[in-house]
């Protein structure tokens, strides 16, 4: 249970009632719709940040701390830095670290589910404990005591973000593979002969990769936000590098002086992003497993 | 299956073997940690001491000594309530927590009891008209602010209601310039009440989320159908039939959304420069004082297991039905 990331992954709300009226491939056809639009604009997020990326730093001390107008949609900072520009480049940085969780999180949360469901009722305690260990401290908390340990800096927070990702995902494997597990077809495999790691190979992990994508994806939004609350904190990305969280905590000296746009336009990008990459996970669960959007 | 004392010895020994693995683990991270606890300590006179000074407080805080005898002797000095000395505020770990538990426990409670009765209330009205403008408008709401960063939240605030409109103050607990013992309580609440609204508006959405379910799915089920048959009026079926399916869930979730919370107020602290446990947290890690961390991690794991417990035991009250599926 994340509230400072409050995600709604393990809800799946029937948003449109009016889909009863118009049930099967309209629906469907919508839900891919949502998706392509999704995909591209997040893919629209970094390919303009790779052009701009190399002028996001540029200063221009006589047009600092200007509002937004057509040369700066997003206005200038206190040195003149063009915020649209540098909004873009943090968020394609925070696209990085959810990947780097993704993959991190995604890659654990799939072991410990196949040695929970595999490893008998040894394997099963050890990985709730773990699951329960990594709950006990609040999220942030454990990410600040990771980052420590490892020093601190950029590389140490994406590392921290992608190997503390994993418990929510692999509850929901662990169920899943665990009724696959309970099956004939596993049954019989047994039966043939099969050891433990033949079966959790050839037969849980193909009925694993459907969930496994839907929850790495519907991991993002949570990496990106924890992310941004770290940096924002100071204890995150370096500073010097325009990151989200950075921007918007340097944005709080200028806030008495009215410079609203530094803290709305950068964190509603944000917030744009992240609702997008929601949008692609539950949008593509639902094509994935139809059932948890019917509920 | 168990007996009641024998399954709640079992759960309270695995609580407590959890407790006890947050603590070994956070004092393994910190001794893993590149950081040099001598430097962090001196700061930027690092240069003015000398090597024989450096000696000193490596052997007074017996940072030669193994791992596991540094383990042995502060776990030794936190059984018998001595959690050591915090470096940045140069009092005890324990008066420093106690300190700011006491400025956090304002915050949070507030914004726990606020987020946990709106979020309550308004699941029940979006279940209720579960496909309405209503049920859209709320459920929209919360799934926009589970995506919002709470620190924006809180910045989107202060903007508004302290720089815009002048109706709040920009930070602190207290007016700036009067002591602590001297704020009114009017003041007080007069600061708390932005960060509190922040954590708040944050702090609705998985609640309203989860009881809008619940709510949509006991008004579906054959109990409901049958009291509706038997004539009872819609809002009797809410009150008798409905309300109490779906408050377990909701007293579960926001006892186990406590160790979040306190995530929360770390950020909602910052922007309002809120001298809680937040505040405290951030300034142990940016100016890494490792005795003050470990304390927290030990006293936040601490909040976090008990309030789950708590959170297990008032939902089971709440739904008997809970117990019989667990056993």
């Amino acid at each position: 249970m994340s509230l400072l990331v409050r995600t709604t992954d393990d809800l799946a709300l029937d948003t449109g009632h009016e889909d009863a009226v118009l049930p099967g491939r309209g629906r469907r056809t919508r839900t891919l719709a949502w998706l392509g639009l999704a995909l591209l604009v997040v893919l629209g997020v970094v390919v303009a940040a790779a052009i701009v990326s190399g002028t996001a730093g540029d200063t221009d001390l006589p047009g600092r701390n200007a509002g937004p107008s057509l040369d700066h949609p997003f206005g200038t900072d206190r040195l003149g830095r063009d915020v649209l520009e540098r909004t873009l480049v943090g968020l394609r940085l925070s696209l990085v670290v959810g990947t780097s969780a993704a993959l991190g999180s995604g890659a654990i949360a799939l072991l410990l589910a196949l040695v929970a469901v595999a490893g008998g009722r040894v394997g099963e305690a050890v990985v709730t404990w773990l699951v329960d260990l990594f709950l006990a401290l609040p999220h942030l908390v454990l990410l600040i005591l990771i980052t420590f340990a490892l020093g601190g800096g950029t590389a140490a927070v994406v590392l921290a973000i992608a190997v503390t990702h994993w418990p929510r995902l692999t509850l929901v494997l662990t169920a899943v593979a665990r009724e696959v597990a309970g099956s004939d077809h596993v049954a019989i495999s047994r039966g043939l002969g099969h050891g433990r790691a033949y079966v959790a190979r050839r037969h849980l992990v193909p009925h694993l990769l459907p969930q496994l994508s839907v929850g790495t994806v519907l991991m993002f939004p949570h990496a990106i936000l924890h992310e941004a609350s770290l940096s924002f904190l100071g204890l995150g990305i370096d500073p010097s590098l325009p990151a989200i969280g950075v921007m918007l905590s340097e944005s709080m000296r200028s806030l008495s002086a009215g410079h609203w746009w530094l803290a709305l336009l950068p964190g509603l990008a944000l917030l744009v992003v992240v609702k997008l990459i929601d949008t692609i996970g539950t949008s593509a669960r639902a094509l994935v497993d139809p059932r948890s959007h019917h509920l | 299956m168990l007996s009641a004392p024998a399954r709640i010895a079992l759960r309270t020994a695995r609580v407590l073997s959890l407790l006890f693995a947050v603590v070994v683990g956070s004092f393994w991270l910190m001794t893993a940690s590149p950081v040099d606890p001598v430097q962090a300590y001196v700061g930027a006179d690092v240069a003015a001491i000398g090597p024989e000074q450096r000696e000193q407080i490596v052997d007074r805080w017996g940072l030669d000594d193994p791992p596991l005898e540094r383990f042995g002797a502060w776990a030794g000095n936190v059984v018998t309530g001595d959690l050591g000395q915090s470096q940045i505020f140069g009092e005890p770990v324990a008066v420093v927590l106690a300190d700011r538990a006491a400025a956090s426990l304002a915050l949070m409670a507030t914004a726990w009891v606020l987020s946990g009765v709106l979020g309550f209330s308004m699941g029940v009205l979006a279940g209720v008209r579960a496909g309405t403008w209503v049920d859209r408008v709320l459920s929209w709401w919360a799934y926009l602010l589970a995506s919002a960063p709470t620190f924006w939240v809180g910045l989107l605030l202060l903007y508004l209601f302290s720089v815009s409109l002048g109706w709040t103050p920009v930070g602190g607990a207290v007016p700036a310039g009067s002591l602590p013992g001297e704020a009114t309580m009017l003041e007080r609440l007069h600061h708390l009440l932005l960060p509190a609204a922040t954590l708040s508006l944050v702090g609705v959405s998985p609640v309203l989320l989860h009881t809008r379910q619940a709510v949509v799915e006991a008004l579906g089920s054959d109990h409901v159908a049958f009291a509706r048959a038997q004539g009872e009026t819609p809002w009797g079926l809410v009150l008798h039939r409905v309300l109490r399916n779906a408050a377990g869930p909701a007293v579960v979730l926001q006892f186990a959304t406590i160790g979040e919370l306190f995530g929360g107020s770390l950020l909602a602290e910052q922007v309002f420069t809120y001298p809680g446990l937040g505040e405290a947290t951030t300034q142990a890690a940016l100016r890494q004082d490792v005795p003050l961390l470990l304390g927290i991690a030990a006293v936040t794991a601490l909040i976090v297991l008990a309030g789950n417990a708590v959170g297990r035991v008032l939902g089971r009250v709440v739904d008997p039905r809970a117990a019989v599926l667990a056993a």
